[in-house]
Order: C-alpha cells, then structure tokens, then sequence
C-alpha cells in the first residue's frame, strides 16, 4: 500500500472530524442566540400585561357633606378629605347584600389605594363635581387585575387561589355589567414607585437615569476627550505616561462595584456629598466609563491620517492648533460613537450605585441632580425582589422600558458610525 | 455669596480680562508700523489674561472650600468646650442638627441649647462665607488688573496658551491614576481598620461567615464571625460555572465566525453576540432568578436531585451566557493577529481545517487565549448583580454546584446597602472584602493584558 492509499484511507475519518468540529462551532453560535431569543421573548410575554390597567367603572354621589368639604373649601381642605369614603359608599351602594365587617373590607380591596387620590385630583380640578353623582373608573386592586388578565387562574379551587370565592362573585357580577374595563397604563409612565403595585410607575427611575447620566456625560465625556488628545498626540514616551496606559487598561477591567466601594468611601464619606443623589451616581458612573471613552477615542484620533496632521502643520500652524482644527473634527464621529456606548454601560449600571444609596425606596420623582433618586436597572433589583405578583409584571416592564433606552443609544451609535465614518 | 454665584462673578471677570486684553493688542497692532512682526493673533492674549486672572482664583477657592468644614468644626468645639455645654454627644450627628436647620421653623424645632450653638454657628459660618468671598474676589481683581497691565505684544501668548492647555489634557490623562489612587486608599484604609478588630488570618482562612451580631450579648450568634473561606471558595465555584460553560462556546464560535463563517452569517452573528453583551446584567439576574434556577430545581427534582431555590449552577450558568461574547471577541481578536501564511502553509500540506486550527491556530494562539481566559476569570468574579438576585446569601461551604452559596460580590452588596452606622465591623468587613476583589482582579488583570501584549508582539 502506498502513502496516498493510506491517506485515502483516513480520509473519511478526518472529514466526519471535519464536519463534527464545524458543528460545534455552529452549535455553540446556536445556543447563544438561542438563550438571548428565550430571554427577550420571556421578558416580553411576563412584560406585557403591565402595559394595560383594568378599571372598575363605579357610580359615586361625591357628597360635600360626607366629605365635610365645600366648594370653595381651600385647596389644603380638599387634600386632606378623605375620599375612601365616598367610593366606599359606592362599592356599598353596588354590592348592598355585603353586611359583615370583615366582607366590608373585603368589598373595600377591590379598588386601589390609589383611587381616592384619583378622585381627590378630579375634584380639586373641577370643584363643581361637588355633590354630582358620576361614573367615574377607578384603578383596580392588583389582585383584581390579576384575575381579569388570566394571573389568576379561576378554575383552580378556592384554597389554591389568592383571590377567594367571594371576591371573585363580586368580579364576576361587575365584568358581566359591563363594569370593568381595561386600557393602556399611562400611570406606569407618569408615577413614581409605589408599595402598591398597580400604582407603582417608572417616572422617577426615568428621570433618574436622565440625570444621572447627564452628570456622567458632562464629567466623562471633556476629560475623556482630554486624556485620549493628550495620549495619543503629546504625550511624551516615558515612564510615567507608561504607568498612565497601564493605569487606564486597568480601570477598564476593575468589578464596578469597588467603583461604588469608592464613592461611598471618599465622595459620600470623605466630602460628604449627598447620599441616594444622581450627581454622586454620575461621578462614580464617570470614573467607570472613563477608560471605555478614552480607549474609543484614542483609536478613532489614531485613525486620523498622519497627513492630515502633516499638512496643517506644513500651512504654519502649531501643534495644538494642528489638534484642535483639524485631526478632532475629523475623529469625532468615532469619539462620539465611543462615547454613546459608554453611556449605554453606564445606563445599564448597577452595582456600583447600590453601594452609593441609590437603592432607596422613593416615591417622589426627583427634580433635580441632588434629589433622592434611583435609577432604572435599581427600579428593576428593588421590583425583582418585592413578593407581590403584580411586580413581577411591572420589573419586566421596567426592563423592556431599560432595554428599549439601550437599543436607542446603540442604534443611535450605530447610525452616527455608519453616517460619518471616513475611510482615508 | 454662594459657591455657584461667586464662581459666575469670577467668569464675569475673566471675560472682562478677555476682551480688555485682546482690545489691547488689536490697538497696539493697529499703532504697529511693521506687520509682518505681527506673528500671534490677538484672541490668545485674551485667552492669556482671562486664565490668568481665573485659574489662581479658582484653586484658592477650592482650597479654602475644603478647609471650611474643619475649621468650622473646630471653631464649634472650642466654643462649646469654652461655654460648658455638653460636648459628650458625637460631635459630627450634632453638628448635622444644626446644619440640616435651614428654615426657620426647623431652627425653632431645635432644643435650647442647640439654638445657642446655633447661634455661634451661623455667626461663624457667616464670617468664613464673607472670608473666602472676599479672598477670592480680591485675588482674581488683582490679578485681572495686573495682567492687562503686564500685557503687551511681547507675550508670547500663543506659546503660554497651549502650555496651559498641554497641562489641563495632561491633567485629564492622570485622573486615572487619581482613580486608581482613590480606590487602593479608600479600601486599604477601610481594611486596615477591619484588620485592626479581627485578626488578618482569621479572615482569610476562617471557615465560618456570619457578619451579623445579635443585639443582646446573651442571644445567640452575640459575635459575629468574620471567616471569609466560605465566600472565597463560592466565588470560585460560580465563576468556574461560569468559565465552564462560556470558554468552550466562546472560543467555538469565535472559531466559526473567523473560520468558517460566510460573510453573511457573521454579519448576522456578530450582532447578535455584541446584543448579548449590551444586556445589563440585572436583566441576567432577573431571568436566572425567576426564569433559570426554578426550572433547575424542577429538573433536578424530577430526577430525585435535592436543588436549593438558588443554586450556584443557575447563578453560574447564566454568568456563563453572559461572558461569551467577552471570551469569543477577544479570541477573535487573536485569531485573526495570527499571520495568515500559518493557516495557508497547514493546508497546503493537506490538512483539514480543523485540524489547521486545532494543531496550528489554536497552540499559535494559545498565549492570547489564556489571556482572554483570564480576564473574563476577573470579570466573572467581579459580577455583582446575577449573584446577588439568584445565589444566596447562605455562606455555606461546598462545592456542590447544586446547593445554595454565596459570594464576594453578594456580601460586599448585603454588607453595605440599608442604613447602618460606618465605624461597625459589618461595614469595614465589605472594605476588605473589596481590597481582596481589587487584588485578584488586579492580578489577574495584569498579568492577562501582560500576556496579550506579548503574544500580539511576537507576531508584529
């Protein structure tokens, strides 16, 4: 036998190796995608009934004198009635069969906590509601909600179901009168977080997230900028600029959260900046997306022909102005691509500002970068970890709401990318 | 005068400082009876004399702003010493009373003798305010004065501009190591601190974690335990996990996609890959805590496995996914620096392509892959938020993936967030905690882009 016989005889058996490796690789590729589809689509489908609110249509006498307000009563006296009872009576009203006291509180669930403050706004709106009597739809209890989204499932026997026999007739009786209704939640988008979860919204993480991200980029993006001109165009060779790289490389590789370790030490300790606040979130943040921003831009300024430079510095101008005038207009793009990424990182940040008190429990939404504020991703930890079904629903909101942010930037990167980029 | 009011009145004088100067030199260029001597243009002695009169004022500013509080605070205290009132109390949560009364019915709200140190403390406070008010608007009047008077046409501003400019860039580019600086102190300090109540080598080599203290010293558990083997050793089974599953599929389908792939395959993985990568890793925590570990658990239990709610195989798994776009780019990255007359000299000798890559490309590349490897090690023990949401907090000390551990990351997390006073145990624990995760990831940082550095060396 000679060698090609041999080779010839191995043959089959080194393609099938062929092929076998091949599939692993693909295999691999697979499974990556599979799992990012499975996540998305489970987010999605846990997302989606928090997008819509059920209400329950009830037929309230907003009687004055239950109220013990007038119509030109003060708007302090309007804010501290108490309009529970009002809704009470007309849930009274609905259900008169309800005697006992413990069915009456019962019965008193079925609405939100937040309805009498949704009739209270009606009402300081438009005093003239005073002693009406009007269909108004009020928020639905969580529980409500769940039961008319399919949640909770009807058919289960009574001690197996959250939502008991008796509650569940008073649904029945109210869906059958056309009573409730449901339709797209707003409130999700116009509130602060809440213990309740059908009032809880994403507002004030929204608006955290803004804030906390227009420090960060007011900080990172000039000394960025900066660091980057000065590495890549003046830097002299020694051993200090050396320590410098070394130093930058670094940073981009340390665990976000000794970033927080280092603001609660120094920013919150040491110069006892405000705790919870978006500008101590944002300058952690910054220091955190420095080496990303820097690392970008230094290659989007090395991506600048020598000429460029050459012929600026051959028309008598200096150095800086070399810099300045010609090779930064011309990385821009890039540097800004660099930059928006590095934002989308701090977005989806964490850890570092559950070290720096951002992890706090707020309902007011925060109007300034000193206000007590929580972030997106925290709103998504804080919800993830409350036990109520209802959260469940809204922390895939909230995260469909986060990655929709993300996909804007990185989509925004991509478009800057493709839109301004040069090749020399 | 308030901070931001005072800073807004040094703009306005360094614009004042601006236009004067360049109106200056236009004049004096004007008047001028040899043009071509003209070689700067006049903005750059504006430029000059506005950060000449800003600058100095600026960092005096700062200087006096961060002396303000000690000395307020040492003023308060020799006052309070000198007018025998009760000092016992921790000096800083009163002053806080004090400082926090901005409205008038707060100062009302205030016990009797507050309302005395308040009194003195407004009266300081008052005194430094109009101090450091008039230091800095002096200097920065001066200085705008002298420097139009200075001022001529022989300044070679342009030169002095960009050297100014030059140390502002040069300032920006040694933040880093201010950052660096920043962390080493504040955890080394903490930890110092934490070492000075428990012993270096009872927490390094401990095997009992439990931080908390019991309120009554006869409860039980009334001292706390500060051995963190436990953490260290659950670290490590997660993040080994975690590098079990991203290594293998990481650097497989790095090999596809530089291999194999056709350009349109790439163009659709590649994405797909970097999405994974963009995803915040709370979202990862979520879905392994409500998604992952429970259908672990009733896998495990339809095979008569006991499986704790979270188990370190779903914390690790889906650490895995999220590494493999951190492993397969950096593999790429090495592949493709490996020179191509590699591949083209294997397979003109006959050899498939697997075999191309597994006995050329693969031990040509070995160096860099370590590298990779060894980094998303660091990023794998460094992750904080798919730990805290689906590992636990149980520090217990196996390394049965299917048991409930805890890690570095969850205790620094657990130790630190809620409302506890600074100077306990419990809180400088997370410090040292920290310094350890800064060390190994230092570690292991350097010597991977060490490595890298040299393999993409050797073939440059």
């Amino acid at each position: 036998m000679n060698n090609t016989d041999l080779v010839k005889q191995g043959l089959k058996k080194r393609y099938l190796k062929e092929l076998i490796f091949k599939s692993m690789g693909i295999f691999s590729i697979v499974i990556a995608i599979l799992f990012l589809l499975m996540l998305l689509t489970d987010i999605t489908i846990k997302a989606l009934p928090a997008f819509s609110q059920t209400k329950i249509e009830l037929e309230v006498q907003i009687d004055a004198d239950r109220l013990n307000i007038e119509a030109n009563s003060p708007n302090e006296v309007l804010m501290a009635a108490d309009f529970r009872l009002v809704i009470r009576d007309a849930l009274l009203k609905r259900f008169p069969e309800v005697k006992s006291r413990k069915d009456k509180r019962e019965l008193y669930s079925l609405t939100s906590m937040g309805a009498e403050y949704q009739l209270r706004d009606m009402v300081i709106d438009d005093p003239n509601l005073l002693g009406q009597t009007l269909k108004v739809k009020f928020m639905a209890d969580d529980d409500v909600d769940a039961v008319i989204k399919g949640s909770i499932d009807r058919s289960l026997p009574e001690s197996d179901r959250r939502v008991k026999d008796q509650k569940l007739s008073w649904i029945t009786a109210l869906e059958s009168n056309g009573q409730i209704s449901s339709g797209f939640n707003w409130h999700f988008f116009s509130s602060g977080d809440s213990r309740e979860p059908e009032m809880a919204g994403i507002k004030g993480a929204i608006l955290g997230s803004l804030y906390t991200l227009l420090v960060t980029l007011a900080l990172s993006f000039p000394v960025a900028v900066s660091a980057a001109i000065y590495l890549e165009e003046f830097a002299p060779k020694n051993r200090f600029i050396d320590f410098i790289e070394i130093n930058i490389n670094n940073l981009a590789a340390v665990p976000s959260i000794v970033f927080g370790l280092l603001g609660l030490a120094v920013f919150i300790n040491f110069f006892s900046l405000p705790r919870s606040a978006p500008v101590v979130g944002g300058i952690v943040l910054s220091l955190m997306t420095l080496p990303t921003i820097i690392i970008a831009s230094r290659s989007a300024i090395k991506a600048v022909p020598p000429s460029l430079r050459e012929a600026a510095l051959g028309l008598g101008a200096s150095k800086m102005q070399s810099v300045f005038h010609h090779v930064l207009p011309a990385a821009l793009p890039g540097i800004l691509t660099g930059t928006i990424i590095g934002m989308a990182q701090a977005l989806g940040e964490t850890a570092p500002l559950l070290m720096i008190g951002m992890v706090a429990f707020i309902v007011d939404i925060p109007q300034s970068v000193v206000d007590p504020s929580t972030v997106l991703p925290i709103q998504v930890f804080l919800w993830a970890d409350s036990p109520e079904r209802g959260f469940l629903e809204k922390t895939s909101a909230a995260i469909m709401v986060l990655l929709f942010f993300l996909i804007a930037m990185n989509a925004i990167a991509i478009y800057l990318r493709k839109k301004f980029e040069k090749k020399w | 005068m308030k901070i931001s009011a005072l800073i807004f009145l040094l703009l306005i004088f360094a614009a004042f400082s601006y236009f004067m100067a360049r109106q200056k030199i236009t004049t004096a260029y004007q008047q001028q009876k040899q043009k071509t001597k003209i070689l700067t243009l006049p903005k750059y002695f504006g430029y000059v004399a506005a950060l000449w009169s800003l600058l100095p004022a600026l960092v005096v500013m700062l200087i006096l702003q961060v002396v303000e509080e000690p000395y307020i605070n040492s003023e308060i205290t020799s006052y309070m010493a000198a007018t025998d009132l009760d000092s016992s109390t921790d000096l800083d949560l009163y002053l806080n009373d004090i400082r926090g009364a901005d409205t008038p019915e707060k100062i009302a709200a205030l016990s009797e003798e507050k309302q005395i140190v308040y009194q003195r403390f407004h009266e300081i406070e008052t005194t430094t305010n109009r101090t450091t008010t008039a230091i800095v608007l002096s200097i920065s009047i001066l200085l705008v004065i002298w420097g139009l008077r200075k001022i001529n046409t022989d300044t070679p501003a342009r030169k002095l501009f960009e050297k100014i400019i030059e140390g502002v860039l040069m300032l920006a580019a040694s933040i880093a190591i201010m950052t660096t600086v920043g962390i080493v102190f504040s955890v080394l300090f903490e930890s110092t601190r934490f070492f000075g109540e428990v012993p270096i080598l009872s927490f390094m080599f401990g095997t009992e974690w439990s931080p908390q203290t019991a309120i009554r010293a006869d409860q039980v558990g009334s001292s706390a335990a500060f051995g963190a083997v436990p953490l260290f050793v659950g670290t490590m089974l997660i993040s080994f996990i975690a590098l079990l599953v991203s290594v293998p599929l990481g650097l497989m389908s790095a090999i596809y996609l530089s291999e194999y792939a056709s350009n349109t395959v790439r163009s659709v993985a590649k994405p797909v890959l970097e999405i994974l990568a963009g995803i915040p890793t709370v979202v990862y925590g979520f879905f392994a805590a409500l998604t992952v570990a429970p259908f672990i658990r009733g896998f495990g239990e339809s095979m008569g496995l006991s499986v704790a709610s979270e188990s370190a195989l779903a914390a690790g798994l889906v650490m895995g996914i999220m590494i493999i776009p951190f492993v397969s780019s950096l593999s790429d990255d090495v592949l493709s620096a490996v020179p191509q007359s590699l591949r083209e000299g294997s397979l003109g000798l006959g050899a498939t392509r697997s075999e191309t890559i597994v006995k050329v490309l693969i031990p040509a590349a070995l160096p860099g892959i370590v590298g990779g490897v060894l980094l998303a090690a660091s990023r794998a023990i460094g992750e904080t938020m798919i730990v805290v949401m689906a590992a636990g907090l149980a520090a217990n000390l196996t390394v049965n993936p299917l048991e409930a551990v805890t890690t570095v990351t969850v205790q620094i997390v657990t130790l630190l967030t809620g409302d506890q006073e600074f100077d306990s145990a419990k809180t400088l624990a997370a410090f040292a905690l920290g310094l350890m995760l800064f060390v190994t990831t230092l570690i292991l940082n350097v010597i991977a882009l060490h490595v890298v550095r040299k393999y993409r060396e050797q073939y440059e």
